[in-house]
This record gives structure tokens, sequence and C-alpha cells, in this order.
């Protein structure tokens, strides 16, 4: 189940994606196709490379390297810009698409291939006053 | 199996597309009827001895695009398909034609591709604010409580395909920002010979890589602009053609292979969509199909979007080793002078890239070099050509074209 009751320093707290596990050991969690292994980050119909209709919960590593990035400069109004994109591939298994945060925006300074950890953002608040809450990755 | 046999074979009769650029005063059906009004003549006949339709326009299509341009130049009752497979659109209708033919259902097919992007920027819809106006709700697939464009990565076509060549980049020396730009160098250089293209100017390399960046290492000029336009191709039987007049029968391009893939499952998928897999299997049974070696091509027209898409499509396509895509940008080699000239047309980055109509204009830039009809930028002795295109979701189609049998 996700935490989305988590409190930290009083603020109720919702992942802003529902495969983000926060609490004391943030993480992302992957449907795995229970008959090949395929992970997904979405709610399935079936697994598009064997067809199987089973899943199972697999808790993914919170270290990884980048495999791509980019840096992006032109986004709509509410994002702030330059940021740095990324495809990260997991220790263990699973690409996931975030931001690299606080390694700044030069693409001198960021290396392909570089190790990374999972580390989780405040991302807006809901009249209610609870914090959604992202993920990205900085240098491990 | 190579289609090899004349009489199995479907040919283009004839091939038109309007200069690409900003036509705020024409809608899509004024453009699509040019580009099929011009196509049909160049292939002396006329819509009343068209048999099917394939219209394809990525905004239009379920706005009943071809009967809507039936309505404007012949109404005629044949059967139409209205197509859309994002920026392969224009091509899946030229296959959607094919396909009729090969099935014995038509002996000549009119297929159009179109669009009028009006005033769409690259990014789409703006994003919502991130405070709710009530609580936070997960919905949809991902159980997201807002949109995560700029949060988590960005999945915008920049980013994506900038992400796709710093990823052949970070397995492959010697590929970086100055090669990616090199590309477009080349293609900006290109369309000043293209009296077709949107625009038509060369910049330096300085310049390009100068240019406001927009998705690193994607400088403004190294994206594709918006903008509108079509084109058009007449498509016939082998048998068909043996009835024409002796200088449609001369004029006419053979289609040696017309081939369509989508995206098969690669792991990274749960990132962002893969665009090499696909085409490396598109090109893998275009070459195979045709019977033709990819040092064969005199010229590839291909999907460059944005710089980084064509250098990773060098490798795709097979017009380069593996991992010489750096190599083959630096050595000149898909220069108009080099030994594979690659969208001399100016490209999708210098000509333009109005949606549906791509995927069309690639089959038209070929076909007129193979006729020797391309004027200053004809690459001489044109024989044999390669379109490709692609469309993230994804869908690709690559098609091998051959002149005529002297």
């Amino acid at each position: 189940m996700n935490d989305t009751d988590t409190q930290s320093g009083g603020a109720k707290q919702i992942p802003v994606v529902d495969y983000l596990v926060l609490g004391d050991q943030p993480h992302l969690v992957a449907q795995a196709c229970t008959k090949c292994g395929a992970l997904y980050f979405d709610r399935r119909n079936a697994c598009a490379r064997c067809g199987a209709l089973e899943f199972e919960r697999k808790p993914l590593s919170p270290s990884g390297v980048v495999r791509s990035f980019s840096i992006v400069h032109r986004a709509a109004p509410n994002v702030a810009v330059p940021y740095v994109s990324s495809v990260v591939e997991l220790d263990g298994g699973g690409f996931v698409k975030a931001n690299i945060v606080d390694a700044g925006a030069d693409p001198e300074k960021i290396e392909l291939g570089m190790p990374v950890r999972l580390v989780t953002f405040a991302c807006g608040t809901d009249a209610e006053g609870t914090e959604a809450v992202a993920f990205g990755f900085t240098p491990a | 199996m190579a289609d090899s046999d004349t009489k199995d074979a479907v040919w283009i009769i004839g091939a038109a597309m309007t200069r690409f650029g900003r036509y705020p005063d024409q809608d899509s059906i004024d453009l699509a009827s040019t580009a099929a009004l011009d196509a049909l003549r160049d292939a002396d006949t006329t819509i009343f001895d068209v048999d099917v339709l394939a219209a394809g326009s990525l905004m239009e299509a379920s706005n009943m695009l071809g009967q809507r341009l039936q309505k404007q130049i012949g109404q005629t009752g044949i059967p139409v398909y209205n197509v859309a497979n994002a920026c392969a659109t224009g091509a899946t209708a030229v296959r959607a034609g094919i396909l009729a033919i090969k099935a014995g259902e038509a002996d000549v097919a009119l297929a159009v591709g179109v669009e009028q992007m009006g005033k769409m920027g690259l990014l789409g819809p703006a994003g919502q604010a991130r405070s709710a106006p009530s609580g936070f709700t997960p919905s949809g697939r991902y159980g997201s409580v807002m949109p995560v464009e700029g949060i988590l990565g960005t999945q915008l076509m920049p980013g994506v395909f900038a992400q796709a060549g710093m990823e052949y980049a970070s397995r492959h020396d010697g590929v970086g920002f100055e090669q990616f730009a090199k590309v477009a160098e080349k293609n900006h250089a290109h369309s000043a010979l293209n009296p077709l293209a949107q625009y038509r100017k060369a910049f330096s390399l300085e310049e390009v890589m100068g240019a406001d960046m927009v998705a690193y290492p994607n400088t403004l000029l190294m994206c594709c602009p918006t903008g509108d336009g079509s084109a058009a191709v007449v498509l016939c039987s082998g048998a068909k053609l043996k009835t024409l007049d002796p200088d449609v029968r001369r004029r006419a391009v053979k289609i040696s292979a017309s081939v369509l893939t989508s995206d098969p499952f690669v792991e990274s998928d749960t990132a962002q969509p893969d665009v090499s897999t696909l085409t490396k299997r598109a090109a893998a049974a275009a070459y195979e199909q045709a019977g033709v070696a990819p040092q064969d091509l005199d010229l590839v027209e291909l999907h460059d979007c944005f710089a980084t898409a064509e250098l990773i499509h060098y490798e795709n396509l097979q017009l380069c080793e593996p991992g010489g895509a750096g190599d083959f940008i630096d050595r000149r080699a898909p220069w108009r002078d080099g030994d594979t000239p690659v969208n001399v047309s100016g490209g999708l980055i210098s000509k333009g890239h109005p949606i549906g109509a791509t995927g069309v204009a690639n089959l038209y830039e070929v076909a007129t070099h193979l006729r020797g009809e391309a004027g200053d930028r004809q690459i001489e002795g044109a024989k044999v050509g390669l379109t490709h295109v692609i469309g993230l979701g994804s869908a690709c189609a690559v098609h091998v074209l051959e002149r005529a049998a002297a």
C-alpha cells in the first residue's frame, strides 16, 4: 500500500505518482510480470512482453546510474528551467525517467554513467495542506 | 522475398508537394487539394481514375479529412482511409494505398498527407497549477496527483530525442554536442538548394551551437519547426503501368520495399520510448524486401525531427558501422557530396515538418531525384533511394524506391 498518509514534520504527504513509496527509505515499486519478470510502473491490463495476466509488486533499488540526460530550457509556465531530465537504470533492474537534482545545469558537469541515488522533494500543496512529494536522483 | 517482378510491384506515377511554411489563410483541405491536384496532373490522370484515397493528418484524421478533400476535388464514391500514426502518418497513408493495390482491389491509389499546425508549439498544452483547488486525488494509470511533466523528467519531444542521442553518446566515443550540431549544419546548408523548403538559410557550426538551447544538446537550430503543408503521390499497379502513356512509364518510380513497424517491448520503455529498435527492424526488412544493401543507396531522406535523432538513425539504418555515427558525420559522409547523401532536401530541420505531410514529402523528394528532376539539388545519377519516418508512440515506415529500368 502507498503511504498516502505519511506524516513528516507534521505535514500530510502524498506521493506524486503511486509507484513512489514514501517513508523512511523512499523507493520506487514496479509491477513485475509473474511469468517473465518484465517491469512496469503503470496499471496493467496484461504483460506487453509475454501476454501473461498476473503481476506482483517489486520494490526497486534506490540506486542506479545515469544512462542519458538532457538539460531542458523550454517548458510550460509552471516548470522552472533549466532542469536536468534523465534516464536512470536502477541497480537490479528497472529504468526510470526523472530529474537529476542538486547537480546544476552545466552539461560539462553531468557525467553519463555516473552513479546516483533517489531523493524526494516537495512539488506542491493542496487546499487541505497535503504536500505532494516527487522523486529525483542526485549524484551518489 | 524481393518484390522485383514488375508485375507485382507498386509504382509512383505522380508526386507533388506544396512548399512547407506558414499558410494561415489555408486550411488542411486547401493544402491537401493543391498537393493532390498537382500529383494527379503529374501522373497525367485525374481523381476520376483513382480507385482508393488514403488521407493522412494527425490533427484531422478523425474529422473525415479524406471525404472533405473529395468534396473539394472529386466526390467519386471511392473508398477513403483516414490515417493517423503520429509523424509516420503520411507514410502510413501511402501504405494503405499500396495494400489496396496489392490486394487487387485498386489499380490506382491517391495518398495525401497534410498538416495545418496553427499556433501549436513544441510543448503542447501548458501544465496545470501545482496547487489543486481541492485535495490531491491520485488518478490515471500512474495514480498521479498532478501533471508530472518537468517534475519527473521530460516526455516532450525535444528532451526525449535529446536523451535518445545522449544515450547513444554514452555508449560510443566520439559522439557529443559538436557531432549532433554538425547534422543541423548540414541540413540547413542543403536546404539553400531546395525551393520547397520552409527555411533556406545556411548557418555556421558556431551559429548552430550558439543558438538558444531548447533541450541540451538540441539548440533551436537543431529542432524542426512547426509549419503547414501537404504532399501527395499517385500509385499504380505494375499491370496498370503497362497500359499508360510512355512518358508516364518513363518517369515511374518503383516502390521496391514498403515496411511499417511499431516499437517492440524493451525494458527501458518505462523511462521513455525507444526509437532505435523499430527503426533497425524496419530498415533490415526493407533492405531484404528490395534486395538492396545500404551501400547501394544514392540518397536517404530520414526523420531528423531533431539533430540528435538523425545521428542515431545513421546507425539504425545501417548507413554507418555500429558505433560509427560520430565518425560518419565528422568525415562528412552524409553531405550531398559525400558517400551517402542524407536529407539533401534540408530534412525536417530546415525543409519543415507539417506532421501528416512529411511521410509523403520524403517519397516526393527521393522520387524527384530518381526522375532526374531535382534541379539545383539533384544527386547526379540517382537510381536507388530510401525514406524513413518515425512517429513517437511508436510507428516507423521505411520505403526503398528505384528508378524505372532504362
